[in-house]
């Protein structure tokens, strides 16, 4: 097999699959949405853990990226509402131009990013985490004065054309590029400077370039979830992009174990999931009156309840769930398993 | 002009308040270098303790002077006991592991705090705003013309204490055997431990007076502000850390001159254009400062040692 073509198998496979259970599960409206936001936080998570896990820089600003690209998607789609590619079904039409705003979305956050990091990566550790979360702040609050961006109503009406093929598409590619990179120089460089920047700037590794590099690409994908989010959701506004936001995903991140990609995708999965699912199982054991009550706990309860894990991980297992390892690596020794990347 | 006057008159009773939290701030991180994230919420807290404290005592809009300092000295002392079991638990076993790792538990115990001060089971007070009684009965203390510029009796009390405390502050780093111990862990932990200095109370001590800090400051904010709630410590402790790195964070009097200069250019944006963009300007400030002049206005830049 040709090598362009054996890059090719991971990403084929991936479409095949991904419309088989479109075509079984498309159809249940609530599915969907659940899958849909499981994959947003999953994109988040795994993103993120690019900058805070790889590089070892600790950003707590994601959501202002997400909220970036999320505005800049849906304000593009909602223009593009009543116009269609000529030539093309309106079906296909719709995905183009929804494959369009996101990579829209993803590019205006990626600049985003570049702007953020190139000053801010010159700082170092709790400065850093406290200017990407000003930096977020200021995103929020600038996009909250904009007329065009609805202000605090935010934004309505923009098509739903997201499905669970793209978000879970999105999923596939940002995992895919988050593997490669651990894999190749670039990766290698990152955690060059994870474990030690002065030691990596040393050994000739452009720290800031790489750091940048790490930036931009993670806020693209920050910006790729927004895009899909606004997509599903019947409105967004600032209220969904806040500080909050950015610690949820960062609990993601060090739960599953700062540098590892799978340990994001557990984490994000476990935490996006459980609450539902909670909340799901009091609605359905305690009739009606206490069942509400009892599901709005649980709102309630995730964020201190995060607080409490955050702190509980650090004093027990500040490496988090996997460490800097991959699910396969846990798995028993007769299995065989991928090429073995970093450790 | 009297717009101009009042704003500035203003904007020092907000960066009063500022300086005070901000005050906490920069002596934890002077003996620790670590961002105490839940600083903030300590504030909160002894806000909520010294509600408590007024609604035993049945105030509503009269007090006592003693009623006075026995809501600011409860409330303090036990912030103070909150600082130290939060540093004896927390972040005591964190203190030789990357500093990542406490600033990550720091953010942990702030949600802890803000959030679960919101639920509304148990003694937890639950998300609605509730109004802090007047323990200070509000008195225009100067009116200048036609009732042009007032200043209150709250803000220039305020004033007076956070520049009391800057004072004793500053003679107990420079002038007391306690001091010097702090700045001798400041600079060195280990090499502090060595010289006979006991590290882990100093640092307790230190967390503890950072804390009954933050109480009594939490207290004039409720007096200024009147409305209390549970997440009103995210935002200031923000900016009171953005205070604190302005005016160059561990150094005292810089947290005064930070928290006042903060509050003073947050006021004018706020005046002259929109509320709304009051919580850009304090992290436009601080990113400026931080790129510009990373020590602070006061501080120092440390190089750093391989």
């Amino acid at each position: 097999m040709p090598a362009w073509l054996r890059g090719l198998v991971p990403v084929l496979i991936a479409i095949a699959v991904l419309a088989v259970l479109q075509l079984l599960l498309g159809h249940l409206p609530f599915f969907v949405y659940l899958a849909s936001i499981v994959g947003v936080n999953v994109i988040l998570a795994v993103s993120l853990n690019i900058v805070n896990g790889m590089t070892g820089q600790f950003s707590i600003g994601h959501a202002g990226f997400m909220a970036v690209g999320a505005y800049t998607a849906g304000k593009l789609s909602f223009l593009l509402k009543d116009v269609a590619i000529a030539g093309l079904p309106a079906v296909v039409s719709d995905q183009v131009q929804f494959l369009g705003t996101l990579l829209a979305g993803g590019a205006a956050a990626a600049i985003c990013g570049f702007i953020v990091g190139l000053p801010s990566l010159r700082l170092r550790g709790d400065y850093l985490a406290i200017v990407t979360l000003g930096f977020g702040e200021i995103i929020r609050v600038i996009v909250q004065n904009m007329e065009v961006f609805g202000r605090a109503l935010g934004l309505s009406g923009i098509p739903q054309t997201s499905s669970l093929f793209a978000v879970w598409f999105c999923v596939f590619l940002v995992v895919l590029v988050a593997r490669r990179i651990v894999g190749s120089t670039h990766g290698r460089s990152l955690w060059a400077i994870r474990e030690d920047e002065v030691a990596a700037e040393a050994m000739g590794v452009n720290t800031t370039g790489y750091k940048v590099r790490a930036f931009v690409i993670s806020s693209f994908f920050a910006g790729v979830a927004g895009g899909l989010f606004a997509h599903f959701v019947p409105i967004i506004n600032p209220g969904s992009f806040t500080f909050v936001k950015s610690i949820e995903v960062v609990v993601m991140v060090v739960l599953g174990g700062l540098g590892s990609t799978t340990g994001a995708i557990v984490a994000a999965v476990i935490l996006t999931l459980l609450p539902e699912a909670l909340r799901t199982l009091f609605l359905q054991l305690g009739g009606l009156g206490a069942g509400v009550s009892l599901a709005q706990k649980v709102d309630q309860i995730r964020m201190p309840v995060y607080g409490i894990l955050l702190v509980v991980l650090m004093l027990v297992r500040p490496q988090g769930l996997f460490g800097t390892r991959e699910v396969w690596d846990l798995l028993p020794r007769w299995i065989p398993r991928a090429r073995k990347g970093l450790t | 002009m009297s717009d101009f006057a009042q704003h500035l008159i203003n904007g020092v009773a907000a960066g009063t308040i500022y300086a005070l939290v901000a005050l906490g701030y920069t002596m934890v991180y002077g003996v620790l270098k670590l961002i105490n994230f839940a600083h903030g919420d300590v504030m909160m807290v002894g806000t909520f303790l010294g509600y408590g404290v007024a609604q035993k005592l049945g105030y509503e809009h009269q007090s006592s002077l003693w009623g006075v300092l026995a809501i600011f000295l409860a409330a303090m002392a036990a912030c103070a006991v909150m600082g130290f079991l939060m540093e004896r638990f927390a972040y005591r076993p964190l203190r030789d592991k990357p500093r990542l790792t406490a600033l990550i538990t720091a953010i942990g115990i702030s949600f802890t705090l803000s959030y679960g001060f919101q639920l509304d089971f148990g003694p937890l007070p639950g998300a609605a705003p509730r109004a802090f009684p007047e323990i200070i009965a509000p008195r225009e203390w100067l009116i200048i013309g036609d009732r042009a510029v007032v200043i209150w009796n709250w803000q220039v009390i305020s004033l007076a204490i956070a520049i009391g405390l800057m004072l004793i502050l500053q003679a107990l780093v420079y002038r007391t055997r306690f001091g010097r111990a702090m700045r001798a862990v400041s600079f060195d932990h280990r090499t502090a431990a060595l010289m006979g200095i006991p590290v882990d109370r100093i640092i307790a001590l230190t967390f503890m007076l950072g804390s009954a800090l933050a109480a009594g400051a939490g207290i004039l904010y409720a007096i200024k502000d009147t409305a209390i709630q549970p997440l009103m410590g995210l935002y200031v402790g923000l900016k009171a850390f953005v205070a604190a790195v302005i005016g160059g964070i561990g150094n005292v009097p810089g947290a005064v001159v930070g928290g006042l200069l903060l509050g003073l250019v947050e006021e004018f944006v706020v005046g002259y254009s929109s509320s709304s963009w009051r919580d850009a300007v304090a992290f436009g400030f601080l990113i400026v400062v931080l790129l510009v002049r990373p020590g602070g206005l006061f501080g120092r830049v440390a190089a750093e040692k391989v």
